[in-house]
Parts: C-alpha cells; structure tokens; sequence
C-alpha cells in the first residue's frame, strides 16, 4: 500500500509494511484531484539491530539511539527499512513508534517487512479485509518482504545490547544521550560554529556541560503524540504511575493518541491509575506535541515529552523539551527530574 | 506558477545547522489561508521577541540583508514538519532561492512547487558564499538555472544538480497539476487494471 498525508509523521504506517509519508499542501491537492504523485526512486538504507534490548529500552529509545548514530540527516533521500532480531521482537505499537519518527532521521519513509505479528494486528481491525479477500491479501502481503540479498544503498548494524534508555537534552532529535549520561562539553566540539551552536542550545534549554541528566527538574510532562499515545504506551506509563504521586509542582498531562484509544484506556482502568497518581486526562489528540490548539508550556518551563521533537519552541516560546519513552516520563512525574528508569523501584 | 529563470541578488546567511520548519513558521500560525502573507511569520520567534520588537542582532533584521532574495542555510536547512507554509513564509518574505549543503527532503520539494529554488552546494561551497557575504552584506550572488550554475561574489562558478522534471516545472512555471491531467486517460486505465488485482 501507498499512503500519503500533510504530515511528515505519516512515516508511522511504514510499521504496517505500507510505503507511507509526508507531504505538502500542494502535493496533496495533486492526489486528491488525481490519485498520483510525481516522484523519484529515493535510495534505500537498512538499519540492522540485533540482539535482546535491555531492560526498561523500548522502541522509543532505539529510534532516539539510531538518530543519535546517524544524525538527523543521516537518511536524508532515504527509505529506512529496520531490520534485525530486535526490530522483529518490538510488538506493533513498538514499530510505530520506530517507523514515526523516520523523518527525525531525515529519511521520508521507515518500514518493517510485515510478519505474523503485523498479519495478527491487521486482521482484528474494523477494516481490514475479510473472508477470502482476507487470504487473498494476505498471499500478497507474505510477497512484500525484501528479498534475501537485497542490496541496500546504505547499511547501518547497531547492537541491540548497546541502547540505553534514552533522553535528548537539546533542540535536535539527535542530541539524545542514556538516562545515566552527563550533558556534553561544548568545548569538545572541534568546529567553532557547532560549538557556539551547543552553547546558544545551553542557554535556550538552561544546560550546564557535565551536568547529570536526571538532576534536571522538571515543570511538566507530556504523554502521548503520535509517537507514543498508543494503548500499550497508556500501559507502560500507567505500571509506573500506580507505584506512586506526581512530584508537587509537576503538572502532568496524559493525552490518548486517539479517541478509541481512549475509551480502550478508560475501560482498562488506566484512567483511574492516572487520575489517582496526579496527572490529568485529557482529551486525545496532538495536544502539547505541537501546541496548535495553545496547549502549551510558559517559557523556561522544563518538559518531559513522549512525542517527537525538542525543536526550540515546538512546546510553546521559551519551552525546554526532554523527549524520551512513556514510562521515563510518568517515572519523571513521579520524581519531579528526569529519571534513569532502571533505578526505579517497581519498573518492570 | 511564477517561473525561476535567473537571479542576482545579495544573500542572507543563516549558519546554523538542521534549522528546522519549526523555527521558520511556529506552528499557531499554521492555521492562516494560503493567500495570507506568511511572510511576517517568517522566523517569527528570531526576528521577533516577545513583545513584537525586532531582535536587531538576527540576520534577517539587518540593514544590508532586508532585500536579499538569497538565502545561505546551513546543513539539512528545512528539516522536520512538513508544512508547506514553511515556504509560503520564505517566499512571502521575499527570499527566491536558498543555497545549503543539503534540506529537509519535504521543504525541498514544497520550495519547488512554490517558484522557490532550493540549490545544493558543497559545504565547503556554501560556507565560503556565507565568508563572502559576511565579508560584504551587498555581496552579490547570481544563480543561472538553465545553466545549473551559481557565481560567487569573487567569481567562483559553482554547477549544482537538480531533477529535470522539477527543473522544467520551475523554468517554465508549469502547473504541475493541469500537467498531470493530461494524463487523466491514463491514470482511469491504471486504475481499472490495478483495481482488479487490489483492494
């Protein structure tokens, strides 16, 4: 399948086996008033993780750990397809949180070859195929996988055992760094431009080289965005959520990534787990992602964010944006600083 | 489409890397009409601080730098959110054309759409256009697009690859949409055949 949309996060699909991304305003009236788009073959990277993930990693640190590998232009003109024992061990809501932030890597589109889980995921959806149209696309889907042997334009191999829980600490997805790590040195940077560059981030994002990233304290927390307001996001956060309160001075929100998602969380119970522990749950949607719809942060407020970009102001003028997974935020919650979230007690 | 054939102009140099669609319109302007000028919101939140007073130190609030129709971005210029209003605010400034090391793939492709060419140089190239044009704020630059060259201030000639297709949509100013349907027979006949073996 061929999917297009005005968003750049449309990459998400690519976790469905589905060639899927981005586009503009008028490329998007070009499909709609003709079902086509004009475009050229873009280069093919793989990105191999292999390996069990440690403890308390999720697909959200894999992706921030490949952006940190490859930078955020590192597939630029690229299709990324992910690959590898790890990547095939990730549960669907897992890839989704991978293929969606593809575009953080600067490639348009990320993928995963379908397989029985992605056939299992499909095949309970109020959509999906049925009866023999159901077999019949499924013999097409068992087609799409890469052929062994493949030849990729760019090939990148990463130890699953290598990735840490990660956080960013700057205004770029690829300032990403493990939860036990130190903010780096500008000093060490070589190219004097890059080095004023870090240090202008310093003073927009209120850092010190050296300094521990979990004595960052923090003003809110943000669950949920396209990357990771899924069920199973809902879950994680809310296993950490039940051990304890949001830190006084916290303001915490949980946003559902859509409204069924929403009503799935609420019969699970997960709303009651939130509501007891401090957040507030909220209506689904993009939220303090973006903040189109003003739902954001003062400036110099410090958040913990699920979604996908640290970019300067993306929260709101003068918001310090720390992304990492669903669970290091509700644990940063909980802690009122950025957390390392195996140290934390009752993490599962 | 208004065509791109030639420019000369002095060039704005903003030398920072991986300046993302964010930082070129924040997103509580997203909402406005296409036809609005998008160019007061072009990097609004560095032009402008909080109260609405230009921030003289930015770039494009300096007095040599108003006018110039050439932008100098620094590596994956244009990166992140897709929205075209990204270009609709360069060009709504009055930029035609930016030359960096490499862009957001998206912006690219909008920039194109938009009669705005994006030219990509060496890094090397584009930082030695931006010494030059902090050197001299009326440097000029001159960007021959049949020819596929850009010439520095100090006469340098650089080639510069572009796909055809996007070429001749912007040398010609051609609606890529009113193209496309010419093809309407063809696209029905796809469709019909593809419909049958798909769902």
């Amino acid at each position: 399948m061929l999917l297009v949309c005005g968003d750049s996060h449309t990459s998400t699909h690519g976790a469905l086996g589905a060639l899927a991304f981005g586009i503009g305003m008028t490329e998007v009236a070009h499909v709609l008033a003709t079902q086509c788009l004009w475009q050229r073959r873009p280069r093919n990277m793989r990105i191999t993780v292999e390996g069990a993930l440690g403890f308390g990693v999720t697909a959200k640190d894999v992706i921030l750990h490949i952006i940190a590998t490859i930078g955020t232009a590192g597939a630029t003109g690229c299709v990324i397809e992910y690959a590898g024992s790890a990547i095939r061990g990730l549960s669907m809501e897992g890839r989704l949180t991978l293929c969606n932030m593809s575009i953080e890597a600067g490639a348009r589109a990320g993928m995963v070859a379908p397989d029985e889980k992605t056939f299992a995921y499909l095949a309970e959806k109020q959509y999906a195929p049925k009866g023999a149209e159901w077999d019949a696309a499924l013999a097409r889907w068992r087609a799409l996988p890469s052929d062994p042997g493949a030849q990729f334009d760019h090939e990148v191999m990463i130890d699953a055992a290598s990735i840490a829980p990660m956080v960013t600490w700057g205004n770029s997805p690829q300032d990403a760094l493990p939860a036990d790590g130190v903010i780096p040195d500008p000093m060490h940077q070589d190219d004097p431009a890059r080095r004023q560059a870090m240090e202008d981030c310093f003073a927009y994002m209120g850092l010190s080289a050296g300094m521990p990233v979990t004595e960052l304290r923090l003003d809110r927390v943000f669950i949920g965005s396209c990357t990771n307001g899924r069920i199973e996001d809902l879950r994680a956060a809310a296993a950490i959520a039940k051990n304890g309160k949001v830190a006084a001075g916290v303001m915490a929100w949980v946003v559902p990534g859509s409204a069924p998602v929403k009503r799935q969380a609420e019969a699970e119970g997960l709303d009651a787990i939130f509501k007891e522990a401090g957040f507030e749950w909220r209506e689904a949607g993009c939220s303090m992602c973006l903040g189109t719809n003003g739902e954001i942060g003062r400036p110099g407020q410090r958040i913990a964010s699920t979604s996908n970009r640290n970019f300067r102001g993306r929260q709101g003028a003068g918001g310090r944006t720390h992304l990492m997974s669903p669970a290091m935020a509700a644990a940063a919650a909980l802690a009122g600083h950025i957390v390392d979230i195996r140290r934390v007690q009752g993490a599962a | 489409m208004e065509p791109f054939i030639s420019l000369k102009s002095n060039a704005v140099p903003l030398v920072q890397d991986n300046i993302d669609t964010d930082q070129i319109i924040p997103a509580r302007f997203l909402a406005r009409p296409r036809d609005d000028d998008h160019g007061i919101n072009f990097f609004r939140d560095l032009r402008f601080d909080a109260n609405g007073q230009e921030i003289p130190e930015f770039p494009l609030n300096r007095p040599n730098w108003r006018d110039a129709r050439i932008i100098l971005g620094g590596r994956n210029f244009a990166c992140g959110s897709s929205r075209e209003n990204a270009v609709w605010a360069l060009h709504g400034w009055g930029a035609r054309a930016v030359i960096a090391p490499s862009f957001g793939d998206i912006f690219a492709i909008n920039a194109v759409k938009n009669g705005v060419l994006p030219i990509m140089l060496s890094a090397d190239a584009v930082s030695a256009l931006m010494a030059a044009t902090i050197a001299d704020p009326e440097a000029v630059i001159a960007i021959d697009f049949p020819e596929q060259t850009v010439t520095a201030p100090d006469g340098t000639v650089h080639r510069f690859e572009i796909d055809p297709f996007a070429k001749r949509s912007l040398l010609e100013g051609l609606d890529e949409l009113a193209f496309t349907m010419t093809h309407e027979e063809d696209i029905a006949a796809f469709e019909r055949r593809f419909g049958r073996d798909n769902f």
